[in-house]
């Protein structure tokens, strides 16, 4: 399947990559509505790790033998048979964390404003490529075949 | 008689992730699954959020509806398997319906544990394990305009009924034998916290106590429970919700080897040839105990039914050995606890030296972090208020990493991947040739 690559040395730590994949999961797909106009406020779905010179973006490596899929209790989590990612159905999630208990990566979120529900990396379903290796501006994650 | 090359008994999540792995490997075999529930198969854990209106009934389901037509199932749901001839490879339904297998998995589950009191059988006293019991419920506080209730027992089922029960308005006084709630998965901090937040939103807590005699109110129906230092708390609903023992009779009469669970090897095959076992009815290795342990949690049994079946299916695969976890919310305090919460209640022969506990607690903000380490390693963790990223914690105790490099950062709030040597974060992130 293809999967985002990432490569910490070309990292800069700018964090475009969580601003855009905020407004790509927003209702509005607009920077200021995502921002400061809609509830509930969607959550970046990929995660700058920094420290000192060294910062990589983070976010669900969709796992072959993934521990989520079989912690999930609701039944909410599960691979989408086209693309292989493994996609969260908001909806059906209550909340119940079982999924953060368990991910090794710590890459998915709790979002807690409105309806309680788990966030996570879909690969930006209907995209060519997910937005935030598409905004990338030096590379530092690509999305690849792997 | 029917003739099915795999057979499963139950339909929860060790039942379900075993159809699942066994349709990855073969696609064609015939495969029949029987259940003594009479629904499509469904979150056990979501009962409380359904009692609660959490959740509606048709959310409840764990799979879509079109799940056995498309995994070529067939499912004789609602009915029970009255026995099983291993040497034939057949089982009997109550029908009188026979079943031959090649292969058979029990997926049996748990049953729900009721110490015998008197006014036990008094109408407006229940279990809570199933869909069904969930709905009796229900029905029974709709009919009945139940305003009191009594919860026996402080663990995480009797907690998620309490609050279900506290969401209806109900006022619930909860019993519990041992010092504190959560004694099980916690230790006394957060078991503290909890109990705080529980009285916080009304709800009573006695320790220390246990439901001697269910009394009558109005004819048949409960009216109050007698303690045992003879306080006298009126009710119009108990549930029971001790703990939940595996369900072993089937295996045991016909022969397979069991403990407290059945007994499986490796390859979670019972002392049977072809016959196997998952989920809250097996005794599997408990990576933390470093012995078999029935762990009766959703994730272990999901675990524990995929790799069956992979076995049933011809591609051998062993299990890891599981690790007791729990994630929970209660009266809006999220907490999750992983292995070894509390060195300090071990008996005498399982201490293990070499254990240290790192914590950083603060009691203002009812923030806990609880780091359990053996030699340098974590074997255990309690997070109360602050679960983010709580599995990376979770990965490091399965993956044994000696945390002597990092130890420092172990309890900041920014822990993350970049706290971890740069080989072991590599590989996690490599796993499928993806390079950081």
């Amino acid at each position: 399947m293809k999967r985002i690559v990432i490569r910490e040395e070309y990292c800069m730590g700018c964090r475009l990559c969580e601003i855009h994949c905020l407004v790509q999961h927003s209702k509005s797909k607009e920077i200021v509505k995502a921002y400061k106009g809609e509830f509930p406020k969607a959550l970046p779905r990929v995660l700058v790790e920094e420290q000192g010179y060294l910062s990589f973006a983070l976010q669900c490596r969709h796992c072959e033998d993934a521990p989520c899929l079989e912690a999930c209790m609701t039944g909410s989590l599960h691979r989408d048979a086209e693309t292989g990612a493994v996609i969260c159905d908001e909806n059906k999630c209550v909340g119940c964390w079982m999924c953060i208990m368990v991910c090794p990566l710590g890459v998915i979120a709790r979002n807690t404003e409105g309806k309680k529900a788990a966030s996570k990396c879909d690969l930006c379903a209907g995209e060519k490529m997910p937005v935030c290796v598409q905004n990338c501006p030096n590379e530092a994650i690509t999305f690849e075949e792997r | 008689m029917t003739k099915t090359k795999y057979l499963i008994i139950g339909n929860s999540t060790a039942a379900v992730n075993a159809v699942e792995a066994i349709r990855e490997k073969d696609r064609l075999g015939s495969l029949c699954l029987v259940s003594d529930e009479p629904c499509h198969t469904y979150s056990r854990p979501l009962i409380s959020y359904y009692l609660g209106n959490k959740v509606e009934e048709e959310q409840l389901f764990y799979r879509p509806s079109s799940f056995y037509y498309l995994n070529k199932v067939q499912a004789f749901l609602g009915d029970k398997v009255v026995s099983l001839d291993c040497a034939n490879k057949q089982v009997v339904l109550d029908d009188r319906t026979g079943i031959q297998y090649e292969k058979l998995l029990l997926a049996t589950g748990g049953a729900p544990f009721v110490p015998e009191m008197p006014g036990q059988n008094l109408s407006g006293v229940f279990t809570f394990t199933t869909l069904d019991d969930a709905q009796q419920v229900k029905k029974f506080i709709a009919s009945h305009q139940v305003k009191k209730a009594v919860v026996v027992g402080g663990g995480l089922i009797g907690l998620k009924v309490t609050e279900a029960l506290l969401a209806l308005d109900i006022q619930v006084t909860i019993v519990e034998l041992a010092d504190r709630i959560l004694s099980a998965t916690f230790d006394r901090t957060a078991s503290r916290i909890i109990e705080r937040a529980l009285k916080g939103i009304g709800c009573a807590c006695l320790t220390n106590s246990t439901v001697k005699e269910i009394r009558e109110g109005e004819p048949g129906r409960v009216g109050s429970v007698v303690l045992k230092d003879g306080t006298q708390v009126d009710c119009q609903l108990v549930i029971v919700a001790i703990g939940v023992r595996p369900r072993v009779d089937l295996a045991r009469e016909a022969g397979i080897s069991v403990n407290r669970g059945i007994l499986v090897d490796e390859h979670l095959k019972t002392s049977v040839d072809d016959i196997y076992a998952a989920g809250d009815a097996v005794e599997a290795y408990d990576l933390i105990a470093q012995a078999a342990r029935p762990i009766a949690i959703l994730p272990t049994a999901a675990r524990q039914g995929k790799i069956a079946g992979y076995n049933m299916a011809g591609a051998p695969k062993a299990y890891e050995g599981g690790i007791p976890m729990n994630s929970v919310e209660l009266a809006g305090v999220p907490t999750i606890s992983v292995g070894l919460t509390d060195p300090s209640t071990l008996a005498d022969g399982e201490r293990r030296n070499g254990m240290e506990v790192i914590q950083d607690y603060r009691e203002k903000d009812s923030v806990y972090k609880k780091i359990v380490l053996e030699d340098n390693r974590i074997v255990g963790i309690i997070l109360v208020n602050k679960i983010d990223r709580a599995g990376i914690y979770t990965g490091l105790i399965k993956d044994k990493i000696d945390i002597a490099s990092f130890r420092e950062y172990l309890l900041k709030d920014d822990f993350g991947l970049l706290s971890l040597p740069r080989e072991y974060r590599k590989h996690m992130v490599t796993g499928q040739g993806i390079e950081i």
